[in-house]
């Protein structure tokens, strides 16, 4: 099938296999391998990126379903050499050690911020349950975000 | 070591910028034209004869390049090696081939492989792969695995125990028949499956024309696994190169050699083509090896007073299906050895069984052998408090090591570096606010609350050393580090170290040190680490001791540098090389400071070598291999308080206290990150992550959706502290902190607990302490 897709601001015209998911043409298509798979049950969210502005775990989506859509991958957060006041914060705070969960981690944060811009910690907390990180045990995590919501808010 | 500007600060990591980005370089991110990938059949049954393996249908599919069965890859391939052979064991190690042969020993046995165009195709011909097994009975309990009439995993290894592994230090037997008090239990440490977030894979490209293979791999230790893949494939060492720069996370669990990466290189020789393989994370979960899993039988001796006068220990300890690469040295040096805790025991007896059974193969995970010695020796001391009435707190400051004694000699023959344990717990029971919770403890059972509070006073071994003592334990390698620091023309400095950091930050800390030694900017060193044909050999990243082992290596070089380059400055300054002082990167003339060459001129007259001094040659580079005089003990004190709601069984955290003492630190935000990160998963062993088995071997919890790796929302916030006693060990005196948390934080959330639970009249519980077993325990002895 033909698809027309719009990721990080440039659209890509591709044929794929109906089956093949989102997170594979983001990564083997398109090159795009900042997107990172950890599972195959959607439960580890380390391939999470933007769809038309909210956050989607893209190996949960069909290439073919993104027909249309812009998705922004981490690739695509920082602008003009700038980086994404959530990126900022994972650097600032130490909220990544092994960086694999991070890109994924960061995408759902955004989604976060958009959504709350001021969350507590709690609020935090729950709304990263879709990503899993074995290193960091969190607390830093939890810390970027709440520098990168400061950061916004100002 | 005098400490500077950046030992002791918190820099920000220089491997960020690119791991938030998107722009990191795992293994799954290198592309190579004309890559195959290979897909692995694995085993549905625990313990099965092969009778037959028809891929005919599989090799007719379009897209499908080839197929192999174990029989196919007998003489291109030899076994998966294991490589601590424990002596005075009666040790066996049994054939393990990384497609099996004859018969299949656990559910995720690769029986063969396919490789086809992309990954779509590969996992469709798997299907169509006909295996005709027949099925035998499967042991999956270590310690009925022993019992005369279980299933025999192997003819020439009977009662499936691969090695007896004893330890017997001091007179246990008459401490225990003079003991004013014995307490004996039964406890188990039970199975955890380590979750890389990456999970493990390869992209293998050998080169006909020149016999050169490349391997991407996720390695802790790529030099280790070039030695290994050399000996199972017969390519030469120089042949071989492996890379492995960005690591999503190990725990262990990239250590050993595996199947995987052995067959994508047989496989790509095979073929001429390059070969990616990467897991699912339900093969992760099968066959990547798992962690932990001892039944331990433990009598403990002691006085009315409460001292501890022995301690004896018979532990079974599941091996799995086969003996990975370091499996027969975790549950017995890096367990036994550890008996004594932070305690003066002077008799420990302990005997070891390691099993095969029909599960998955079980290595080293965060901790490795300590996590099965502390829990069980802190359980231990909180079943004597209560026996003896006494406080948790008290028991433990009655048996420490007193700071005064060290170095200390343990029973079991270690020598602990330095230490004061009171400290710790002093520190940590300010920060509870003990006394003050003690009484809302009391407060709070009188309206159906139950609080508990749990302590864990731990000592554990990083920078495993030195290597005759490695050659003692029958591990075969040595446990040295090696470092080469290159001064560039300009002054710019790479340093390249054998260390393989996955998350550890040695990109930074080292940058760190040596930006120190040299007076230098940080901007100015880049770490080089993970690639085989760039650093002259590397023991890697495991059992925290980067930064002990691999960071002296590190200091050393850089001082062989400075000594050097002392010299040039000298000739350059016209005076003798004892009349030049080094600081702050400046090499100056003593008594007279304005006499003086930078570091970036004396590297830059190093290479031109317009004008050397007699007998020093050009260049300005040296290597340094450090093989460590002692290993370090860091230790410190965790208290978890917990509420458990009896009616539910429910646990929600109060409050989590750690004061560790890993002696200096370099870099405090990091330490504090591993020491978040440790104590997420030694917790979640006390009350989340089993590994679970039915009776037939399936693996029940083989995916994220049943493993239960602890999300944000079910953890707590951890508050840090550190006490400083610098290890005599390495010039820095840093002990390690990477298996902290997790060695510390297990017992410490399970005696919380079962503190909390004592009004029940429970004093044990094995772990993970879920709600149903607790809610079952309290409903119990309510009756």
């Amino acid at each position: 099938m033909q698809i027309t897709v719009k990721v990080n601001g440039v659209a890509h015209t591709h044929d794929v296999e109906p089956r093949m998911l989102l997170v594979h043409f983001l990564r083997d298509v398109l090159n795009l391998t900042g997107t990172h798979i950890g599972c195959d049950t959607s439960q580890c969210g380390a391939c999470t990126v933007l769809m038309n502005g909210k956050a989607v775990k893209s190996c949960t989506v069909f290439a073919v379903q993104a027909d249309g859509a812009e998705i922004t991958t981490i690739e695509g957060l920082a602008r003009d050499g700038q980086l994404h006041p959530v990126q900022e914060g994972f650097w600032e705070m130490h909220g990544l050690q092994c960086g694999y969960c991070t890109p994924g981690m960061i995408m759902t944060a955004v989604d976060l911020l958009q959504r709350i811009p001021n969350p507590t910690e709690e609020q935090i907390r729950h709304y990263l349950e879709g990503n899993l990180c074995r290193c960091t045990g969190y607390q830093n995590i939890v810390r970027a975000v709440q520098y990168a919501a400061e950061k916004m808010r100002a | 070591m005098a400490v500077t500007k950046l030992f002791g600060a918190s820099v920000k990591r220089r491997e960020d910028p690119r791991l938030i980005t998107g722009r990191g370089n795992f293994t799954d991110h290198i592309r190579l034209p004309g890559t195959l990938f290979m897909a692995l059949k694995r085993s549905p049954h625990a313990h099965a004869r092969i009778v037959r393996v028809d891929v005919s249908k599989a090799r007719a599919m379009p897209g499908v390049v080839a197929v192999y069965t174990g029989q196919d890859l007998v003489d291109k391939l030899a076994p998966v090696p294991c490589a601590w052979l424990i002596p005075n064991s009666d040790l066996k190690v049994p054939s393990y081939r990384a497609l099996a042969v004859d018969k299949v020993r656990y559910v995720g046995d690769a029986v063969a492989a396919v490789v086809a165009e992309n990954r779509y195709v590969a996992e469709d011909a798997l299907e169509a792969i006909d295996v005709e097994y027949e099925v035998l009975p499967a042991i999956v309990d270590q310690e009925q695995a022993t019992q005369d009439g279980a299933p025999q995993l192997y003819d020439d290894v009977p009662n499936n125990i691969a090695f007896h592994w004893k330890l017997h230090a001091g007179d246990f037997d008459s401490a225990w028949n003079q003991a004013e008090v014995k307490l004996s239990r039964r406890l188990i440490n039970h199975r955890l499956i380590p979750t890389a977030m990456e999970p493990r894979g390869a992209l293998a490209h050998y080169n006909p024309g020149t016999g050169d293979l490349t391997i991407w791999c996720t390695s802790q230790n790529p030099h280790v696994h070039r030695l290994l893949l050399s000996a199972v494939t017969g390519i030469p060492e120089t042949r071989i190169r492996v890379i492995a720069t960005d690591v999503g996370g190990g725990f262990g669990s990239k250590i050993p050699m595996y199947s995987g990466e052995m067959l994508a290189s047989a496989i790509s020789r095979d073929l001429g083509r390059p070969i990616k393989w990467f897991e699912s994370r339900r093969e992760n979960y099968v066959a990547t090896t798992h962690g932990r899993d001892h039944i331990q039988y433990v009598d403990l001796a002691a006085t009315r007073e409460g001292k501890v006068t022995g301690i004896r220990v018979k532990s079974y300890a599941n091996l799995g299906a086969y003996l990975s690469t370091a499996s027969p040295g975790v549950p017995t040096w890096l367990f036994g050895l550890m008996l004594c805790g932070a305690y003066a025991i002077p008799a420990v007896h302990v005997d070891v069984f390691g099993v095969v059974t029909n599960t998955t193969p079980t290595d080293a995970y965060r901790g490795a052998g300590r996590p099965e010695a502390t829990y069980l020796l802190e359980r231990m001391m909180d079943l004597l408090a209560r026996e003896l009435g006494m406080d948790p707190a008290d028991i433990r400051r009655k048996n420490f090591v007193p700071k005064e004694q060290f170095p200390y000699t343990t029973a079991t023959g270690l020598q602990y570096d330095s230490g004061n344990y009171e400290a710790t717990l002093d520190r940590a029971l300010e920060l509870v606010n003990y006394q003050q919770l003690r009484r809302e403890q009391e407060e709070l059972r009188a309206q159906g609350r139950y609080l508990g509070i749990g302590f864990s006073t731990y000592v554990e071994v990083c920078g495993l050393a030195p290597s005759a003592a490695a050659g003692a334990m029958g591990f075969q390698g040595g446990l040295w580090e090696s470092a080469t620091v290159r001064v560039h023309p300009s002054g710019k400095v790479s340093v390249f170290t054998g260390s393989n950091p996955h998350g550890q930050g040695e990109e930074t800390t080292f940058a760190q040190i040596v930006a120190d030694e040299l007076g230098i900017s940080i901007d100015d060193v880049e770490i080089v680490h993970g690639d085989t044909e760039m650093i002259p050999f590397g023991m890697g990243t495991y059992g925290s001791r980067s930064l002990a082992v691999g960071g002296t290596a590190v200091i050393m070089a850089t001082r062989k540098v400075k000594e050097k380059a002392t010299k040039i400055a000298a000739h350059l300054l016209e005076v003798a090389p004892e009349d030049v002082t080094f600081e702050n990167g400046r090499f100056f003339v003593k008594g007279a400071p304005d006499r003086a060459k930078t570091f970036q001129e004396v590297a830059g007259a190093a290479y031109l070598a317009w004008s050397m001094p007699e007998g020093v040659t050009p260049g300005l580079e040296e290597t340094h291999f450090h093989d460590p005089i002692n290993n370090t003990f860091p230790f410190g004190c965790h208290i978890c308080v917990a509420e458990v709601d009896a009616d539910t069984g429910k646990v929600s955290f109060r409050k989590y206290v750690a004061v560790d003492d890993v002696g200096n630190v370099v870099n405090p935000m990091i330490v504090d990150g591993q020491v978040h990160g440790g104590i997420a998963q030694g917790l979640a062993q006390a009350v989340y992550e089993y590994a679970a088995y039915d009776e037939n071997g399936q693996l029940l919890t083989a995916t994220l959706m049943d493993y239960a790796v602890p999300k944000a929302s079910m953890l707590p916030r951890f508050d840090v502290d550190r006490t400083v006693t610098p290890t005599p060990v390495n010039p820095m005196g840093a002990k390690g902190a990477g298996e902290t948390g997790t060695i510390a934080s297990t017992p410490a959330v399970a005696n919380a607990i079962i503190d909390a639970l004592s009004p029940f009249g429970i004093d044990h519980l094995d772990i993970p302490l879920t709600p149903e077993r607790i809610w079952r325990a309290v409903q119990e002895r309510r009756g």
